[in-house]
């Protein structure tokens, strides 16, 4: 049944799919920020408690779900490089990884900023934001090990299994704001009932995740692409690949 | 099978009590810096009482990470790392015995040493045991996660650093829950609620831990 | 709209400071991936390049060899 999928494991081959994928993902990206954030910024309504401020929203919520998402992305990954030996799928961690790292970084950041005018502070220890904290240090020694390897191969294999040790922390980041007394506001959008934010909010909210989610992508296909050349540099595709750009340019 | 790992456990004491230094080291440097706090905050009993649980914990972790050194660099310099993957035993296994012995020569110290740390830093008496006991349950998955860590970073020069930060964000939760069960002691209330989490936590790393350390050393001796 | 005017847009009801702090440091951030991620490109590009026009000069001087 997988064997449509076969062909992939080539390095060549998913260099051409990232590639075909890339312009689609990017467009996608620069639609949905646009729109977005026109709607966010000039035409949701102020929300009757928290005034203007609210609008960080559009930037931390999509963020912080696309931090989680890449890290889960990552373990699959890892999953799969660890059971089936598939190269690609390391690479694949290399790539998403500072990707993930950057959005937790601006998830917290913006999240400080909404939070002092909000909450009166820049940061509390409570619950969302100490594990967000986590999975920015998680995130950061997965890079930190891929880095410390010369060996690329070997690499993949231990950022592999570092970042199956660190998927505890997805659940506890999600649950954190149910199982403690927190001062992080409660799920609203992903929970078993309807979003508890009014519509007119609500949709550039959406707009925003799906864009961040398309950027992750983007970026992610770039360096997924850019970790194949470097690792196949000595093929012969990769030469071809390389002159024909040169002869393109002349 | 159980042999194995009291012959591997037997023999890890043994080679430790012969180089002394490497298990009394971490316990003197939990000492001296659980003792550096009240000379650099100041000698108030209830200020160094509220804070103590945090300090100690913070401490152990500190000696912890220290001591890892000893676990698998020396053995992945002599080869005798190679000599115990190449046993036909299953290396999960093994590596549990190692960390096992591992705990006896340094998680112990730190636990019987406690009590002292205690009176230095003006803690009640109601606490010492919540102390003890979360030491007792915390000190083991420490040890646990460290080795992950360590089996990752044994073949890397700078392997140190790395090592911390890799394992202190996954100790987190360890320190957090700790914390809360001594304060929650030294308020009288019931912290059976929080050992039981630690103890949750404690099994989850015995059954799982081993097989990742395995899987970690295959990465750096190869 | 949900401003009147320009100067609304920027005040943000007061927490102009703040909404623009996180905006303008997400959009710093991103470009700056992005534009590592292209560089990065490129310099793998170069790499292999220069590789590519050293392993010709080697053939060209190994064939002079020949022929000297």
């Amino acid at each position: 049944m997988w064997k449509w999928l076969h062909p992939y494991a080539k390095p060549e081959k998913s260099y051409q799919l990232a590639g075909k994928l890339l312009p689609w993902f990017a467009v996608v990206t620069v639609v949905t920020f646009v729109v977005g954030l026109v709607w966010g910024l000039l035409f949701a309504p102020a929300d009757y408690q928290q005034g203007d401020s609210f609008r960080i929203i559009y930037i931390h919520v999509p963020a912080a779900m696309m931090a989680m998402a890449a890290y889960s992305t990552m373990a699959i990954a890892a999953f799969i490089a660890l059971v089936w030996q598939i190269r690609l799928a390391e690479m694949n961690i290399a790539a998403i990884a500072p990707v993930g790292a950057v959005f937790t970084f601006i998830a917290l950041i913006t999240g400080a900023a909404w939070g002092k005018p909000m909450w009166g502070a820049w940061w509390v220890w409570d619950a969302r934001l100490t594990s967000e904290l986590i999975l920015l240090f998680v995130y950061l020694g997965i890079i930190a090990l891929y880095n410390a390897f010369s060996d690329k191969v070997l690499a993949g294999r231990a950022a592999s299994i570092l970042t199956l040790v660190g998927v505890i922390n997805l659940p506890i980041i999600h649950y954190s704001v149910v199982w403690w007394n927190t001062l992080h506001q409660g799920a609203t959008i992903m929970k078993l009932d309807k979003p508890s934010m009014d519509p007119a909010m609500l949709w550039p909210l959406m707009i925003m995740i799906v864009g961040f989610g398309a950027f992750l992508g983007t970026l992610s296909l770039m360096r997924f692409r850019n970790e194949i050349l470097a690792r196949e540099s000595h093929r012969p595709w990769v030469s071809v690949l390389v002159t024909e750009k040169l002869a393109g340019e002349k | 099978m159980f042999n194995v790992f009291l012959q591997v456990v037997s023999k890890e004491l043994k080679g430790a009590f012969r180089r002394q230094s490497d298990i009394l080291n971490p316990v003197w440097f939990f000492i001296i810096v659980v003792t550096l706090f009240p000379l650099g905050i100041g000698t108030d009993p209830t200020l160094l009482a509220r804070i103590a649980p945090g300090i100690i914990w913070v401490a152990a972790l500190l000696a912890a990470l220290l001591s890892f050194e000893r676990l698998f660099k020396d053995d992945f310099i002599d080869g005798s790392l190679e000599q115990l993957m190449l046993m036909p035993h299953p290396l999960a296994w093994l590596v549990s015995a190692k960390v096992f012995a591992h705990w006896l020569l340094t998680g112990l110290p730190i636990l019987f040493v406690s009590p002292l740390l205690a009176v230095f830093l003006a803690m009640e008496v109601d606490t010492y045991l919540a102390l003890f006991l979360t030491l007792l349950i915390g000190t083991p998955i420490l040890s646990l996660l460290g080795a992950i860590g360590v089996a990752l970073t044994v073949g890397l020069r700078k392997g140190g650093i790395l090592l911390s930060l890799i394992m202190l964000p996954l100790s987190i939760p360890i320190l957090i829950f700790s914390t809360m069960a001594i304060d929650a002691a030294a308020y009288g209330q019931s912290y059976l609620g929080l050992l039981a989490l630690l103890g949750a936590m404690l099994v989850t790393s015995i059954t799982l831990a081993p097989f990742a350390i395995a899987a970690s050393l295959r990465v750096s001796v190869s | 709209m949900a401003f009147d005017s320009l100067a609304d847009f920027f005040a943000m009801g007061g927490y102009g400071f703040y909404v623009w702090l996180s905006y303008g440091i997400t959009f710093f951030v991103l470009i700056f991936l992005i534009v590592n991620s292209m560089n990065k490109k490129k310099k793998i590009f170069k790499s292999v390049e220069q590789r590519l026009s050293r392993e010709q000069r080697i053939k060209k001087a190994q064939n002079m060899e020949g022929t000297l």
